[in-house]
């Protein structure tokens, strides 16, 4: 009985395993990022579809900041960088340098939509609103669905810094920072995407 | 990049496999992404003629594979994983394509 309990405790500290061996909240985010493709494909493929019906409002390519979208992609991409050195220190139970690498994440992270609600508002301003064209309300869908998630991203993000301060999470703490960061990667591979199918790649 | 797995103590004294790289060779990876996202915008500026749109797909479809094999560990972790999340995408990469040629959207660009 006791064995028990112990065997139980030791699962409860390590996430629950599958038949496979593998953590279940493991393959159950992996499953979340697959079924995340195609929520984006289908708004990738819609924006694909309309970029071209532009009746009213200012065209594509005359309102793309390509520099300044550039710049922002760096600092996602960066981000990147620091999450996965979050995820490092984190299985090396160094708990300074995985708080330093979340919060730096969460900053490169802020800019990043910071950068984007600028380029929302600069659009807006140049005349193109959401119901503007079927090009504009498409690319603001896309765009803005990517922006929220990333925002979730940097509220996922402090949450860990906050309860990691108080000792409060769950189970395997590498792993809990390791399922952030498979998210926060995924935010990032989705605008590798967007940045060459929407913005490099001409109407 | 040769050493690709290390082994890390846990505190409990048992020892647990870490898959992954070493952060230096993070750092080398993301510095691959920068170069490749510097030839990215070079094409806004640089005429690549016929070569503009398969450079643009070349490049886009490295740094994806990049970040899912190395940062996300793809290439490190369980098979099951690179299934689950490869499947999604290829049957995004099919529906709408599927999709995108109901609308004879190939036919309009070709």
């Amino acid at each position: 009985m006791a064995e028990t309990a112990i065997s139980h405790d030791h699962d409860a500290s390590h996430g629950a395993h599958s038949s496979t061996g593998l953590s279940n909240n493991k393959l159950g985010m992996w499953m979340f990022l697959g079924s995340e493709c195609l929520l984006f494909g289908g708004l990738i493929s819609t924006y694909m579809l309309y970029k071209g019906r532009v009746n009213s409002g200012p065209q594509p390519n005359k309102i793309f900041d390509i520099p300044f979208t550039s710049v922002s992609s760096f600092v996602l991409l960066m981000s990147s960088l620091t999450m996965v050195l979050a995820v490092s220190a984190a299985q090396r139970k160094d708990e300074r340098n995985m708080n330093l690498w979340l919060i730096i994440t969460a900053l490169l992270g802020a800019t990043f939509v910071g950068g984007q609600v600028y380029e929302f508002t600069s659009f807006y301003r140049e005349g193109l609103g959401f119901t503007t064209s079927l090009f504009g309300s498409s690319f603001y869908t896309l765009t803005g669905f990517h922006g929220v998630h990333v925002s979730v991203g940097i509220i996922m993000l402090m949450a860990l810094v906050g309860m990691n301060r108080n000792n409060r999470i769950p189970g395997d703490r590498a792993e809990v920072v390791e399922l952030i960061g498979l998210y926060w990667h995924f935010v990032d591979i989705v605008w590798i995407v967007i940045f060459t199918l929407v913005y490099l790649i001409p109407s | 990049m040769s050493t690709a797995t290390e082994h890390v103590e846990h505190t409990d004294g048992h020892e647990a496999e870490h898959h992954g790289l070493s952060d230096k060779q993070y750092i080398y990876v993301a510095l691959i992404l920068a170069a490749l996202t510097a030839i990215e915008v070079s094409t806004y500026y640089i005429d690549f003629g016929p070569f503009f749109m398969p450079t643009l797909f070349i490049l886009m479809t490295v740094k994806f594979v990049t970040v899912v094999s190395y940062f996300m560990h793809l290439k490190f972790d369980n098979k099951l994983f690179t299934y689950l999340f490869y499947s999604g995408l290829i049957l995004a990469i099919c529906v709408y394509c599927g999709f995108l040629a109901t609308f004879k959207f190939f036919l309009q660009k070709g």
